[in-house]
């Protein structure tokens, strides 16, 4: 014990308290406290009581359940195949600028700056379904629509994964563009020996590694998109008629949706699955992929 | 090195007992400050004009003149579900707050408002309030636990400068629901703005639905003695969703945003950019403190109401009620706060001047058109009281003034009506967004979401 102190272990457990008390009352207490109440009655007011597994059932049981993990499936699907590409090639491009650079990652990156808020209740207005709305105005020009953008449960989704991609490529960009500089310039060098075009050094020299970034990145915008609420919640409330409700947004309404008191059994639950299904996706993820990591 | 480490360690461990000490000793509310009693009221919605504001706390003056030894503090308040739950739950509700009509007996059945029996029998009107509009804020047995300050009926609104603009009278608004739907077709051929809108989110969508619903002789709910029964799947529902869908769909007359709240419907029909809505009688206080309406814009009309005996004004109202956490006499303060800014005016001719004096001077409006709380008489006593201090354009809403007594009012559904409504949102918006949409199978899907609610207790 006193070569323990003497040693510095108490200074550096003293140095370390403030970081763990924030980080336990903060962070994990919470997380403790969702996973009991998952398993309880409560309005937060009077004592809990035990359920057992009543809350997990009753979410199951409920059509919207399906509904909102549908719609974010979904969401996180569109987000994949259009927002998952577009940082990438814009990195790439932009890696091959040689001037202005730096003016192209901060435009790039400006929209990351925008508060969320303020940025959705920008694009809800550029979103307006009349003919004279910002958007159908534009592609008015070229002979398009007018659209109905988010006032219909077909293009809502889509309209808010545009939004959601340009409110978040910019910070993947800047992560793709620092892990270019650290591609070493002799294998470019070694590739123009061999005659490689653009494609060729892309293909063959950037995309392989880069590859370590974009397993994160990938797993990254799985969870980030599994988890959207901000976009539905102040675009639609989830509507037109549940087409955007998404299970974060399920579970708010499940918390909040009644002035009486909310299910927080129910919405405490529907989170605990998430984060369980959520963890053992990047274990499968990370496990599958194994053999293409770059450690 | 070794005593820069322990002098490292002794000034940290004195910075963390510092700082846990701070945080035990600042606990919020202080039940007696310096010798007076502290409450906390709600105030005005957040947003509000400035000059509101300056009008509310020139009252908390008067109130505090007239009780020294209370002392009152001022918080901005709009009821919303979302939000009240999280400060009912998170115990973070002022000590006086307001409550719609509709979740009052939840509230006292769970014990979250405080008994003010003693302090409303002893302010000596407890006996002379309208019953039915009492009734929600009482407990089983008759205890008073919340207060009923106001209450509405749905009105029909409607902007004059459209109305003029598309031709038509801005003093003879639609008395059918046919001709709101020919007049909605007409603003919105010949101004290009929405003839007609309404609220579809944040369960307005389903007051808004039961309003029309039961203007068309439909109700959502029946009590069947101790059960209580969805009849959404109902006649004069299968009618307000079927008119919705010809304005939308045929007519093209209700604009092209069908996602509004409370909030954003006001916002764009202040704006000049829809021609008419339902709403409660009582917005156009905030169309003016938190959206700047031009008060030559504005006109109130009685709802339209089916011929038959069985349609029927969909009203509520607004109770003030007491945290139940606050001390004895916190509570007493708490009573008397709501004595002196939302009963007195109605009852006592110096405060019923005094009100409206103090809200004229700030250029708020005054004399709005109110339903009766007490009966009609005081109600017609107050205004008389207060009519040199008028100031709102009475004449625009002549017609919703001559025509809501003759109006038959009906309550809004008792139980779990929040829930209910938010179901009926879906319903309503499918119907706005979706030209394919079935009625009869929205209506009867709603129904059996609705009972299962309902059983669910």
């Amino acid at each position: 014990m006193r070569t323990w102190v003497r040693r510095g272990g108490l200074s550096t457990l003293v140095f370390l308290l403030p970081l763990l008390v924030i980080f336990g009352v903060f962070s994990w207490l919470p997380i403790v406290r969702a996973a009991v109440m998952s398993v309880q009655q409560t309005n937060l007011v009077t004592a809990p009581k035990f359920v057992g597994l009543e809350n997990f059932q009753s979410v199951l049981a409920d059509p919207l359940f399906w509904t909102a993990v549908r719609n974010t499936g979904v969401f996180a699907l569109i987000a994949l195949v259009f927002g998952y590409p577009i940082p990438l090639v814009v990195a790439v491009l932009m890696g091959e600028v040689r001037r202005f650079r730096g003016l192209l990652s901060a435009i790039a990156y400006l929209p990351v700056v925008v508060p969320p808020v303020v940025a959705v209740l920008m694009w809800k207005f550029f979103y307006d379904a009349r003919p004279d709305g910002v958007f159908n105005t534009i592609l008015g020009w070229v002979g398009l629509g007018p659209y109905r953008w988010l006032q219909s449960a077909t293009t809502a989704m889509p309209s808010l994964v545009l939004e959601a991609t340009w409110a978040a490529a910019g910070g993947t960009v800047i992560i793709y563009l620092a892990a270019l500089i650290g591609v070493p310039a002799e294998l470019y060098d070694a590739a123009d020996v061999d005659g490689a075009s653009i494609w060729q050094k892309i293909w063959h020299v950037t995309l392989p590694q880069l590859r370590g970034v974009l397993l994160v990145t990938l797993i990254l915008q799985i969870i980030g998109t599994s988890q959207v609420f901000l976009e539905p919640f102040l675009f639609t409330g989830g509507g037109p008629a549940n087409s955007t409700l998404t299970v974060l947004l399920l579970i708010y309404n499940y918390a909040f949706g009644s002035s009486l008191g909310g299910d927080y059994g129910a919405a405490t639950a529907l989170s605990l699955m998430l984060a369980v299904f959520l963890a053992a996706l990047s274990a499968v993820y990370f496990w599958l992929t194994r053999s293409w990591s770059t450690s | 090195m070794r005593s820069i480490r322990k002098a490292a360690t002794a000034v940290s461990a004195v910075l963390i007992a510092a700082g846990l000490l701070a945080a035990c000793s600042a606990s919020p509310g202080q039940p007696d400050a310096g010798g007076k009693t502290a409450i906390t009221v709600v105030s005005l919605k957040p947003g509000s004009e400035q000059s509101a504001f300056d009008a509310f706390e020139n009252q908390v003056k008067q109130f505090e003149a007239a009780n020294p030894d209370i002392d009152v503090t001022s918080q901005e308040y709009e009821w919303t579900g979302p939000t009240f739950t999280a400060q009912l739950a998170g115990g973070t509700l002022p000590t006086v707050f307001t409550v719609p009509f509709t979740d009052g007996k939840s509230l006292i059945e769970r014990g979250q408002l405080a008994d003010l029996s003693q302090y409303v029998r002893a302010f000596g009107y407890a006996d002379k309030f309208n019953p039915t509009v009492l009734r929600s804020g009482q407990s089983a047995d008759g205890g008073i636990f919340g207060v009923p300050t106001a209450a509405y009926g749905v009105g029909l609104h409607y902007n004059r400068t459209l109305f003029t603009q598309a031709g038509l009278d801005p003093d003879k608004p639609p008395t059918t629901w046919d001709e709101v739907r020919s007049y909605a077709k007409q603003i919105a051929e010949r101004t290009g703005q929405a003839g007609y809108a309404q609220m579809t989110q944040e369960n307005t969508g389903g007051w808004m639905l039961t309003s029309l619903t039961y203007a068309l002789g439909g109700r959502m709910q029946v009590a069947n003695g101790d059960k209580v029964e969805a009849t959404i799947d109902n006649p004069g529902a299968r009618e307000a969703l079927t008119r919705l869908r010809e304005m939308r769909w045929q007519d093209n007359s209700m604009g092209s945003n069908f996602l509004y709240d409370w909030g954003s419907i006001n916002q764009e029909f202040a704006a000049g950019r829809i021609g008419m809505i339902m709403a409660g009688s009582d917005i156009y206080e905030s169309l003016v403190q938190q959206n700047n309406i031009k008060p030559a814009d504005y006109g109130l009309a009685v709802l339209p109401l089916a011929p038959g005996g069985s349609a029927g004004l969909l009203g509520g109202g607004t109770l003030a009620a007491v945290n139940v956490k606050a001390s004895p006499k916190q509570q007493a303060a708490a009573a008397k706060w709501i004595d002196f800014y939302y009963m007195s005016k109605f009852l006592k001719q110096d405060a019923a001047v005094l009100d409206a004096k103090t809200l004229s001077e700030s250029k708020q409006p005054v004399g709005l058109p109110k339903l009766p709380i007490f009966d009609k008489a005081t109600l017609d006593q107050y205004n008389q009281w207060i009519k040199p201090y008028v100031n709102v354009p009475l004449a625009q809403m002549r017609s919703f003034n001559e025509g809501i007594f003759d109006q038959e009012l009906a309550g809004e559904p008792t139980a779990h009506t929040q829930e209910m409504y938010a179901v009926l949102d879906t319903v309503v918006q499918a119907v706005l967004t979706d030209p394919g949409a079935n009625i009869d199978e929205l209506l009867s899907t709603a129904d059996s979401d609705v009972q299962a609610i309902l059983d669910r207790g």
